[in-house]
């Protein structure tokens, strides 16, 4: 064995065999139609700037590297931009299984503070950017427009029931402040 | 006389809160073509697609078909000028028409607040309206100040048109049809290498990492001076136009990269064809003119203006 081939080998961690399933069934079910050939990653405006490589995300998925795969940073680079999904010619749809992973890593903990802050917004204001401050009122009144817009803006029960669907999905619970 | 169309105006958070000027657009525009807006009373975010799409899909799913159900109840279609609320909007309505656990699930959710996802009205794009609803012949008639001999450069974005085989809208390869409507407006098109790359912005990557999103645009921008800039940059989405107009004051900061575009939305484009003036709509709110404390090159978008004026927001 080549000492190349030796530093791969310490990478693998625990095979979680039930990670397929968890992908599949949580908004990609074709992730194991993929042959590898790399398309996507070929496509890929995120891979070509960062050490996002997404078809070796789903090679590592594929082989129940659970852990690896949902604590890397580096899954939030995709901009879902979905070049790599019209490109695949397995119909793998790497962008939805993309999406699939993040969710089993949000399940499992892993989550970035800005998008829990962006997922508190809507929760707290309706809107994931907000009409939070006066100067975004004048900027709506000097254009012709009335100074709030008929969102949630102005329907505080508009935001009620974002918070009762949220409690009942549970997504309340998991983008709350991990107490101390 | 022919039926009127008539459209949910579904706002999302960029355009009301951040880029008013285009909401204001898209009502001039509308109007002019004999379409009528209406409010969307008590909608919410879409909800974005990167972040609530990267952690829940039933949350992201219910509160999308939330939005759809007032849609629903009023019996008309959606539209929207932007491609992360039609993203979210038009996926949702398309995964719990085909998908019936989705459905069941979203159902129990909406079940809490009295709603229910039926299904009964389809979710469009601005593109969409103006395309195959209005028409080109009815937008190239309406044209009376055609931007000849302007350069423009289109960045179509990704949502409206990807996945091409689910969204059926246009080859995402090759696409035409948001060339179509802004050549109506008679600038001249301009092509650049990576007028189909993302913007950087989508998939919560702005929010995780703004250099990295903004390394994308940069990208855009690099290859479009390659063949010689462009006076115009035209984009179908908030977002986008966010981030390739604010963001080029974000790049001065990030990178030695000084860039002075002026970007548009298509309906902001089509208002200005359409003979509206610019401060009928607001043209000079953007944020980059905010930050910059400047306006548009007036002179090479051939439009004489009475001075604007001065910035609103200060940050
Ligand atoms: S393009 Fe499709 S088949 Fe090829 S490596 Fe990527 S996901 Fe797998
Ligand atoms: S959708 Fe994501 S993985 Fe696919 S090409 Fe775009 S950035 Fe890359």
């Amino acid at each position: 064995m080549t000492s190349a081939e030796q530093e791969d080998f310490h990478l693998i961690d625990e095979v979680d065999t039930e990670f397929v399933d968890m992908i599949k069934n949580t908004g990609g079910p074709n992730i194991q139609s993929c042959y590898q050939c790399g398309t996507c990653s070929g496509s890929c405006p995120a891979g070509s700037r960062t050490n996002y490589l997404v078809r070796g995300i789903i090679r590592k998925a594929l082989l129940g590297l659970k852990e690896e795969v949902i604590s890397g940073q580096e899954l939030w680079f995709c901009t879902t931009c979905y070049t790599c999904t019209d490109r695949c010619p397995q119909d793998v749809k790497p962008t939805d299984v993309i999406k699939a992973i993040r969710n089993v890593a949000v399940a499992e903990g892993y989550m970035l503070e800005p998008h829990q802050k962006v997922a508190q917004k809507v929760l707290e204001a309706g809107h994931a950017v907000p009409l939070d401050k006066e100067s975004w009122e004048k900027l709506r009144e000097k254009v012709g427009l009335p100074p709030v817009p008929p969102n949630a803006s102005s329907h505080p029960e508009a935001i009620e029931d974002i918070k009762k669907i949220a409690k009942k999905t549970g997504f309340d619970k998991l983008v709350a402040d991990k107490e101390e | 006389m022919p039926k009127k169309h008539r459209f949910m105006h579904f706002l999302g958070c960029i355009i009301p809160h951040r880029y008013p000027s285009i909401q204001k657009a898209a009502e001039l525009v509308f109007e002019d073509l004999g379409m009528d807006l209406l409010d969307m009373e008590g909608a919410t975010c879409c909800p974005a697609p990167g972040v609530f799409g990267s952690f829940d899909r039933v949350t992201w799913a219910s509160i999308a078909a939330r939005n759809v159900t007032i849609a629903e109840q009023a019996n008309a279609n959606v539209t929207t000028g932007c491609n992360g609320c039609f993203a979210s909007l038009w996926d949702a309505d398309y995964e719990l028409k085909h998908d019936e656990e989705l459905r069941k699930a979203v159902n129990e959710s909406l079940a809490e607040i009295g709603r229910e996802f039926k299904g009964t009205i389809e979710v469009t794009h601005y593109v969409d309206a103006l395309y195959s609803y209005a028409g080109l012949d009815a937008i190239k008639k309406r044209v009376t100040r055609p931007f000849t001999g302007v350069r423009m450069a289109l960045h179509p974005g990704c949502h409206w048109m990807r996945p091409k085989n689910i969204k059926k809208k246009d080859d995402s390869e090759r696409p035409h049809i948001f060339r179509d409507i802004c050549e109506a407006a008679g600038a001249e098109y301009v092509p650049y290498k990576d007028e189909l790359i993302c913007c950087g912005a989508g998939g919560a990557v702005r929010t995780a990492d703004v250099k990295t999103a903004l390394d994308f645009t940069k990208q855009k921008f690099d290859s479009l001076e390659a063949v010689g800039g462009a006076d115009i940059i035209v984009t179908p989405c908030p977002f986008c136009e966010l981030q390739l107009d604010l963001g080029q004051v974000e790049i001065q900061k990030h990178f030695e990269a000084e860039y002075h575009y002026d970007i548009m939305h298509v309906v902001e484009l089509l208002a200005l064809a359409f003979g509206h003036e610019p401060e009928e709509f607001g043209l000079t709110t953007h944020l980059q003119y905010q930050m910059r404390k400047n306006e548009p090159n007036w002179e090479q978008l051939g439009i004489e203006v009475k001075k604007a004026d001065d910035a609103t927001v200060t940050e």
